[in-house]
């Protein structure tokens, strides 16, 4: 059955991966991101690798007084909507946000206030549907302050938090509300970082969200064994924590 | 980042930037300059694809346009021909021409202007491209073809980009009706019975000949020659009951890995038992026939990843070199007797035949002999390739410059008589002043 599935972000690297997976499987896509020739070539790539029907719109996520027309806009395509995944985001410099308020508060409104500005409409239509998939794209990052990277660590928590009582509140209908925490990840985001044995491609990480999708999961670690070593972080006591250089 | 092309040898230390959307191209050469080369998937052997400074394409990989009816396909430089065949075989399309290996990108089939198992009859790859989009040094980005500034066409084309960054190409898949192909296999007593055979099969769609290189005497050239068909879906029911399109092998290629260096002991041991066992050993009858996926068929390395580090952490080399036709059994012989006494393994040994050059200035195949293997590093292998350049020169051949990491620039130039032409052009557009490889400082372009 051809399913109708919201992509925000469309051109992260990982949003990519995922939607030609939905594309080769001939669903229809709404596709959101703010580069628009981008966003039109990743759309004819969609297209042409199988996707029954593709829309797309462009805004700029940051600006959240867009998210209310971005809303109708998907609406007038699909009525109803079977999947969404939000994957847009930012790796915040930490050290410039730790000298700048203007910093950190811009990187906590593109990571987490449009986030939940985009949920919380997206709440209600899928709440009235009663049946659907609200997939997230968060970060292990998110399961605890370190000093490398809090603010980015910090909104990506709240967007977790928030994800956890949504999930509760609609745990009545037929809904999943589903967290992606991946691990490192190599796409331009992480383009400066070097690169280990802990890396993952976005292809792997887009495979593992398919199914997390199908299975109706709540939180997925991805890839697995980072369920693993968070485990151990979230654990380690406080007292020993703040020492480690993390 | 240390780098290196898929023998692993020479290792290099570079800077690499990855452009995923054409806009950037144009700005990461801008800020690099003098030499830097594009990279695509790594595929190469030696070092045409490093500089100090690398601009990986290969996540510039999107599908640009398609036409259904008649299967011209324009995409991104970046795009695999594993994605291709992932996204078009199911459709009922198939590659025009394909090397040994689907992990390449389109950019660097280009710049390769590779061959596959069908140069006999459809030509390089280059040949099925009707344009592309190069970005070159100014940033400008310009369509070439034959008809739009054609001579920057013909030395894009197996330029080893060294005339830009190419962006995007179009090219035409061909029509198949299954996944299938219809593989015989001959096998053949020494050098003579093999260049006859392909003679009496110069009709086949496919044709390739593993060569057993340690067999001497009365023996030397003993092969097994693989033709290939593809395959009617009637064929494949019939046979297998697989559904025509059935794909779950490209998916899943890469069963296994070599997730190590191998220490280099184990290498020609290794080498003897898989041509002895898996290629001679096998096929008991002279001429046999089997149905098998396009997978196997095309790319049997493939299914190992990693495969290169089999050869131990010194890295290997590749040979290929090709000869006259007239020159044929003579060279093939001296060439072969050579490497059968010096008792080096080579776990590769192909041979082809190829069908006519065409007219780009750096293009490797011309109408001849090709042969194809791998040598283990050591102290001693650059002497003895020496010796071996030596040989494919006296017979008028020449070696491919995508395998290619150690030859002299004498032999370049004396084996390559378009050079100059091609130098022309690169000096047109500008070129030698930013897209500089390690093997183009060598070989004094
Ligand atoms: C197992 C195996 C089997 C093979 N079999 C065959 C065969 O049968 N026939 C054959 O012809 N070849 C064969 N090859 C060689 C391979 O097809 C070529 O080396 C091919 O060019 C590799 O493509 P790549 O994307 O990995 O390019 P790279 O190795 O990354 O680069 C190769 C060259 O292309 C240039 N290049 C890459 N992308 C671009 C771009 N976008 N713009 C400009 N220049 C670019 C690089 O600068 C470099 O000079 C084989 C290789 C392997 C590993
Ligand atoms: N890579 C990792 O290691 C990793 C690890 C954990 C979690 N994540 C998360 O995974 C998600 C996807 O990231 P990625 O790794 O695929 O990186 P990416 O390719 O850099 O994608 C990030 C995307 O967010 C978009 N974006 C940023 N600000 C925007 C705005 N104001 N409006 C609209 N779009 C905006 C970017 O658009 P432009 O293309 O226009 O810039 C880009 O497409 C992110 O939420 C990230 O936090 C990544």
């Amino acid at each position: 059955m051809q399913k109708n599935i919201l992509i925000i972000g469309t051109t992260s690297a990982i949003a990519k991966a995922t939607l030609r997976l939905y594309a080769e499987q001939n669903h229809n896509l709404f596709l959101v991101a703010r580069n628009e020739s981008l966003l039109q070539t990743v759309a004819k790539d969609a297209k042409i690798r199988g996707a029954n029907q593709v829309e797309s719109y462009a805004c700029d996520l940051a600006d959240l007084s867009c998210h209310a027309s971005l809303l109708e806009n998907i609406t007038l395509s699909y009525p109803k909507l079977d999947i969404v995944l939000i994957a847009h985001g930012t790796l915040p410099n930490q050290k410039e946000c730790e000298t700048s308020v203007q910093n950190t508060l811009q990187e906590i409104n593109i990571n987490a206030i449009s986030t939940i500005s985009l949920l919380t409409l997206l709440a209600n239509l899928f709440e009235k549907q009663k049946s659907g998939s609200i997939a997230v794209i968060t970060s292990v990052a998110g399961d605890r302050g370190r000093q490398s990277n809090y603010v980015y660590g910090a909104a990506k928590g709240m967007v977790s938090t928030f994800l956890q009582g949504l999930r509760n509140r609609l745990n009545d209908s037929d809904l999943q509300v589903l967290d992606i925490k991946p691990g490192f990840v190599d796409t331009p985001m992480t383009a400066d970082f070097k690169k280990g044995p802990l890396w993952a491609k976005p292809e792997q990480i887009a495979h593992s969200i398919l199914k997390a999708i199908d299975k109706k999961r709540n939180t997925l670690y991805t890839p697995w064994f980072w369920w693993g070593i968070m485990l151990i972080i979230r654990n380690i006591p406080e007292f020993i924590f703040k020492k480690l250089k993390l | 980042m240390k780098l290196s092309g898929w023998g692993r040898y020479p290792i290099t230390k570079t800077q690499t930037t990855y452009a995923t959307q054409p806009g950037l191209v144009a700005s990461s050469i801008e800020a690099e300059k003098t030499t830097q080369i594009a990279r695509g998937l790594g595929r190469s052997y030696g070092d045409s694809s490093l500089a100090e400074h690398s601009i990986n394409l290969s996540k510039m990989d999107d599908f640009i346009s398609f036409n259904e009816i008649n299967g011209q396909l324009t995409c991104a430089a970046g795009v695999s021909f594993a994605e291709i065949l992932r996204v078009f075989v199911p459709k009922g399309w198939f590659l025009p021409v394909t090397p040994g290996t689907q992990f390449i990108t389109v950019g660097g089939a280009i710049a390769s202007d590779v061959h596959g198992k069908n140069h006999h009859i459809e030509g390089t790859f280059c040949e099925q491209v009707s344009s592309l989009k190069l970005c070159l040094a100014s940033g400008e980005e310009v369509e070439c073809s034959k008809v739009h500034h054609p001579h920057l066409f013909r030395a894009t084309c197996g330029g080893m980009g060294l005339t830009g960054i190419i962006l995007q190409a179009t090219f035409t898949l061909k029509p198949i009706e299954s996944a299938y192909i219809k593989e015989t296999t001959i096998k053949t007593t020494n050098l003579a019975e093999t260049l006859a055979k392909f003679e009496e099969h110069a009709s086949a769609t496919y044709s390739v000949a593993w060569i057993d290189c340690l067999a001497t005497g009365k023996q030397l050239g003993r092969s097994l020659l693989m033709l290939g068909e593809h395959a009617s879906p009637q064929k494949t029911e019939q046979t297998q009951q697989k559904p025509p399109f059935q794909d779950s092998q490209t998916a899943k290629t890469s069963k296994f890995n070599m997730p190590f260096d191998l220490p280099s002991f184990t290498l020609n041991s290794f080498t003897v038992k898989a041509f002895n066992a898996l290629y001679y050993g096998k096929v008991r009858q002279t001429q046999s026939e089997r149905l098998v996926h396009y997978a196997p068929f095309f790319y049997p390395l493939d299914s190992i990843q990693n495969w290169n580090r089999m050869y131990g952490k010194n890295g290997f080399v590749q040979y290929q070199f090709v000869i006259p036709k007239s020159a044929g059994l003579k060279g093939l012989t001296e060439i072969l007797t050579e490497i059968a006494n010096s008792k080096r393994g080579s776990f590769l040994a192909v041979l082809k035949v190829f069908g006519k050059a065409n007219d780009n200035y750096l293009s490797f195949p011309e109408e001849g002999y090709t042969l194809a293997l791998d040598f283990k590093m050591d102290n001693t292998l650059l002497a003895f390739l020496d010796k071996l350049d030596e040989i494919v020169l006296h017979y008028h051949g020449k070696l491919y410059l995508t395998k290619d990491a150690r030859m002299s620039e004498q032999m370049f130039k004396q084996s390559y008589p378009q050079w100059q032409e091609f130098q022309k052009i690169r000096y047109q557009y500008d070129a030698q002043t930013c897209f500089n490889s390690l093997q183009s400082k060598r070989l004094g372009l």
